[in-house]
């Protein structure tokens, strides 16, 4: 996107000395940041503590969240205003002592309606909450057509029944994909005429012969340019002129979060991340606190009620979502750290600030920060992680090194747990994932579903009587992937069709380039009982104990065999074949347009949903019993410590699932060492060898099972208590029952 | 026999040890010992028969395997057990561990002491010395074996010059009393190549083992050590001792 250059200088302030670059003559951030960023390279001794005003403030905010678990998790419901980035008027928490303003509603923690991903799903929500939609919603969509029913409308009967079998789960068909995150740095750097400017350039671009692709861009940047102007509205009601580029650390996080808040007033998709805002930010912190207009207390300050806001983001879900999505997430994904290609560290004195967050409001599952971790990285920063980490539970690492390597860029975000994305230049059309166990069961079953007998897959041959035979087995599982990868692809493309038509993200699209590169993020639940299974097929003696329909009901297991997370490469290798042969068949088709197809090893918390809905399968695993989260180990099998079992997740590669691979890791204190300073340096050494083995993903939770066995029978006292699950944080007493229990009898480091 | 091919009697193995010696450490248990500490918490691991006999060159692989993760101060513990029951492959396998630059320490009580330990300590980067009572009478009370060796073996490992942590089990009513610990101090007081001491509360997770075993367990009754007495065994140490750390 380019700026006319004679025209105007893209940011006219005097006051702003910056060193000026392609980023003044075209929407480039990144030029913009490396050019003006100041790497911080030492320790956290700086950091100020909370304002008077931030502790009021989170104190007002505490007490609307006690409402909301009295609520029974949904504190209050506007049924009657469909949002939009100018629905609501302004909200606040407390107007004059909020340096950072804006809400989704006129009310903190209010959820709005947004039912273009599907009316039905919106109705249902308020109702489930004693409310009522108002008719005129309902009437609306008589004459206009949602996500939801358009999709169905496509669907045949190969995807509804590979979905209704839960085989194919959690598909954004009846919500908002989610995932994309805008480069919303944009708005900061140069308000919305300059962007209106650049999009319509592009605009003109798109003459000439018309075809599919061009009329779509064509309507898509009509759609941006509605969004831009909005925002612009929007700010004016706050009393802020976004037309221009902001021209200090006040304005320009105030810029990045209405540019955020317009993407989560106008979506509600399961991941809203906000990308790697922290060290842009603090180009503009680093030149107020030169000029001496702010002190380290005010920068905390400016961060603190920033990152209040993003705590308290929420969308309104259905009952059934919390069990896919245990612990109303919202997935605020912040990444933090990482290096330039040239070497020099992207760590900022406010990426120490965003972490500071924790300590000056307490631990908190959102905003998600995630932080990307580098061989490189200073020491001092490093160190501070660790000791966040030990403290609040509330971080999450991924390997920059790797993603730099394979990935390419260098100014890229998190979306949602583990998925990269280059920000502003490529996108992700989020995949959900497939049940594999599920469908390792459908090839030990002759193609029939375990439960039912109903027959899913066609010309699956009736395995022998007897003891299963590992080719035979894995013969029929890779004709089985083969057939899901086909029926997958295909749902895939009318999803996302459907999406772009009827619920088009115009607010986020605004701030990413025009046709930018997109990533399909497949998934894959499972992986390690898949290991497991086929490693007890074809190291020990299973057989499989049939009903009178021939089912497997359950596996008669005798003699030992390897197990994932043991650091056996006899088991370890066919967790890494069957990603692979997976991953290579959903490269065979051809995507909604032609984005890259890329797998996820992830389950988010429906680890005990998909638990439920897979009967027993040959690794020993009973019927209904959680898989293991992510791509973690099964609970109680990696029986030769943390590193062994982090090795053998190490081992998955990331190539194979670009998408990323989760795995989450419990240790007790005392586990990690004897004192403070012994535990914070054990812990940089643990996750130094993890990403130097080219491992991926790791959520850090470090405490005591009693602690959570306390919070479970005493929720009131811990309204804080943050623990990490798959990619992402929750509040512990915010998940369901059932899930409470799965993450305290899950695998916990505690060699003493 | 090659050497590589020379096994270990093992009883398990912990990747992640970071309670036997510096950083992040592999440890490996060995099967069978020699003393019978009423507090043993490993008491599957006295039998000198069972366990999994591993090769030389399979432990050297997992150590390798995780040699990213040891940074600065991590490497191979061995523990027990007693690990110096097992001192002739031990000295193979540190051999092997050091030509791969990998940090060695020993997990002992000190009873065995002979030429073939001398080579082994020689290959010993670090010696983690649990004395486990300074009065002979009480000793054998704890252990069922006299300190005469242990006392003896840590005076040799002193004259080496080479590095050792003391460890010292303070159990209620067997290994807790003022004057007792005071003479233990007072007795490594001189000794210039302890780095660090480490007192390490009773604590009860292993007595369960000792039921499953079909074995007495002598300690029913005898509560954890509270926070007065740990405060108090470290005051009496630091007396003495320098960089005295309460586990």
């Amino acid at each position: 996107m380019y700026i006319n250059p004679e025209e105007t200088p893209l940011v006219a302030q005097k006051a702003n000395c910056f060193t000026p670059g392609n980023w003044s003559v075209a929407v480039d951030v990144y030029d913009f940041v490396s050019k003006n960023i100041t790497p911080y390279t030492g320790d956290a001794s700086f950091l100020a503590g909370a304002s008077a005003k931030t502790t009021h403030l989170w104190n007002l905010c505490r007490e609307a969240l006690k409402e909301e678990r009295a609520r029974n998790g949904c504190r209050n419901i506007d049924p009657d205003t469909i949002s939009s980035i100018t629905s609501h008027k302004p909200g606040y928490i407390d107007k004059d002592a909020e340096v950072i303003v804006g809400l989704q509603t006129d009310e903190v923690l209010k959820r709005a309606i947004k039912p273009f991903g599907g009316v039905k799903v919106v109705e249902n929500a308020v109702k489930e909450r004693g409310m009522t939609l108002n008719p005129k919603v309902i009437e609306i969509f008589k004459y206009a057509k949602n996500h939801n029913d358009a999709v169905f409308s496509a669907y045949d009967a190969e995807v509804r029944n590979y979905r209704s079998k839960h085989i194919i789960t959690g598909l954004p068909d009846n919500y908002a994909r989610g995932r994309i995150i805008g480069d919303y740095r944009r708005l900061a750097l140069y308000g919305t005429a300059k962007l209106i400017d650049a999009k319509k350039a592009d605009l003109a671009k798109l003459s000439g012969e018309m075809n599919d692709h061009t009329v779509r861009l064509r309507e898509e940047i009509g759609a941006q340019l509605i969004a831009l102007k909005d925002i612009g509205t929007m700010a004016a009601t706050y009393g802020f002129d976004a037309t221009v580029p902001a021209k200090n650390a006040v304005e320009a996080t105030q810029w990045v979060y209405l540019a955020y808040l317009a993407a989560i007033k106008e979506q509600d998709g399961a991941a809203m991340s906000l990308g790697n805002v922290s060290s842009f930010l603090d180009i503009y912190i680093e030149q107020d606190m030169k000029a001496g207009v702010i002190n380290e207390e005010q920068a905390q300050e400016i961060i603190d009620h920033f990152v209040m806001k993003l705590r308290m983001v929420r969308h309104l879900r259905p009952g059934a979502y919390d069990e896919i999505f245990g612990g109303d997430p919202t997935w605020v994904t912040e990444s933090i750290g990482g290096q330039f290609h040239d070497g020099r560290t992207k760590v900022t004195k406010t990426s120490f600030r965003f972490l500071n967050t924790l300590y000056t409001l307490g631990a908190s599952p959102e905003p998600n920060l995630t932080v990307l971790w580098s061989e490189q990285l200073p020491e001092g920063f490093k160190k501070f992680c660790a000791q966040v980490s030990l403290d609040t539970s509330s971080l999450q690492y991924e390997n920059d090194d790797l993603m730099r390597e394979t990935r390419l860029s260098d100014d890229y975000g998190i979306s949602c747990c583990v998925s990269h994305q280059a920000i502003g230049k490529a996108i992700q059309h989020f995949g959900a994932r497939v049940n594999m166990p599920k469908t390792m069961l459908l090839a030990i079953n002759g193609g029939r579903e375990e439960d039912h007998a109903s027959e899913v897959i066609k010309g699956v041959a009736a395995l022998p009587e007897g003891v299963l035979d590992f080719d035979t087995v894995y013969a029929s599982f890779k004709q089985c992937m083969v057939e899901l990868a086909r029926v997958y692809a295909k749902s895939m493309y009318m999803i996302h069709f459907m999406h772009d038509k009827y619920y088009y993200e115009k607010a986020q699209m605004a701030f990413v380039d025009t046709d930018p590169r997109i990533d399909v993020a497949y998934g894959a639940a499972g992986i390690s009982i898949i290991a497991d299974s086929l490693s007890a097929i074809k190291y020990a003696k299973v057989t499989a104990i049939r009903n009178e329909q021939g089912l497997a009901v359950d596996f008669k297991t005798e003699g030992d065999y390897p197990k994932f997370g043991n650091d056996d490469d006899r088991v370890d290798a066919l967790a890494q074949e069957v990603a692979s042969f997976f991953a290579a068949e959903l490269r065979k088709h051809t995507p909604y347009k032609n984005a890259k197809p890329t797998l996820s090893l992830l389950t988010i918390t429906s680890n005990v949903m998909y638990g439920k809905n897979t009967g027993s399968t040959p690794d020993g695993r009973k019927g209904g019993e959680p898989f293991a989260p992510g791509a973690n180990p099964m609970h109680g099998r990696d029986t030769c410590g943390a590193i062994a079992s982090l090795n053998s997740v190490a081992k998955l590669d990331y190539r194979q699932a670009e998408d990323g691979i989760s795995n989450t890791f419990s240790i007790v204190p005392k586990a990690l060492g004897a004192n403070r300073e012994e535990q914070i340096n054990n812990l940089v050494n643990l996750l130094g060898g993890y990403f130097s083995s080219r491992a991926h993903h790791l959520n850090v939770n470090v405490l005591d099972r009693e602690t959570l066995q306390k919070a479970f029978e005493h929720p009131e006292q811990y309204p804080q208590l943050t623990i990490r699950v798959s990619g992402y944080a929750v509040n512990f007493t915010r998940l369901s029952r059932a899930h409470q229990q799965e993450v305290i009898t899950r695998t916990f480091h505690d060699a003493m | 026999m090659q050497e590589g091919s020379a096994t270990l009697r093992v009883h398990s193995i912990e990747t992640m040890g970071a309670q036997d010696g510096p950083g992040l450490r592999l440890v490996i248990f060995t099967q069978g010992c020699h003393m019978r500490c009423v507090y043993c918490h490993n008491p599957d691991t006295l039998s000198l028969e069972g366990g999994t006999l591993m090769s030389v060159d399979a432990l050297v692989d997992r150590a390798l395997r995780q040699k990213k993760y040891f940074g600065k101060n991590g490497g191979v513990t061995i523990s027990g057990g007693e690990a110096t029951l097992h001192r002739e492959t031990l000295l193979i396998l540190f051999k092997a561990l050091h030509a791969h630059g990998i940090h060695t320490c020993l997990d002992t009580n000190g009873l065995v002491y002979d030429e073939a330990l001398e080579a082994l300590y020689a290959e010993t980067d670090l010696v983690l010395m649990d004395i486990k009572h300074i009065d002979d009478v009480a000793h054998k009370r704890l252990t069922s074996v006299s300190n005469e060796k242990p006392l003896k073996t840590a005076a040799y490992r002193e004259s080496t010059g080479k590095p050792m942590w003391l460890r010292y089990v303070l159990v209620p009513g067997w290994s807790d009393e003022p004057e007792h610990l005071e003479a233990w101090a007072q007795h490594f007081s001189s000794y210039k190549t302890v780095e660090r001491v480490e007192i390490l509360p009773y604590h009860k997770l292993g007595m369960n083992k000792w039921a499953e075993l079909g074995m007495e367990y002598k300690l029913h009754g005898v509560d954890t050590p509270t926070q007065a007495s740990r405060q108090l065994a470290k005051e009496i140490f630091s007396r003495h001792l320098n960089n005295v750390v309460l586990k």
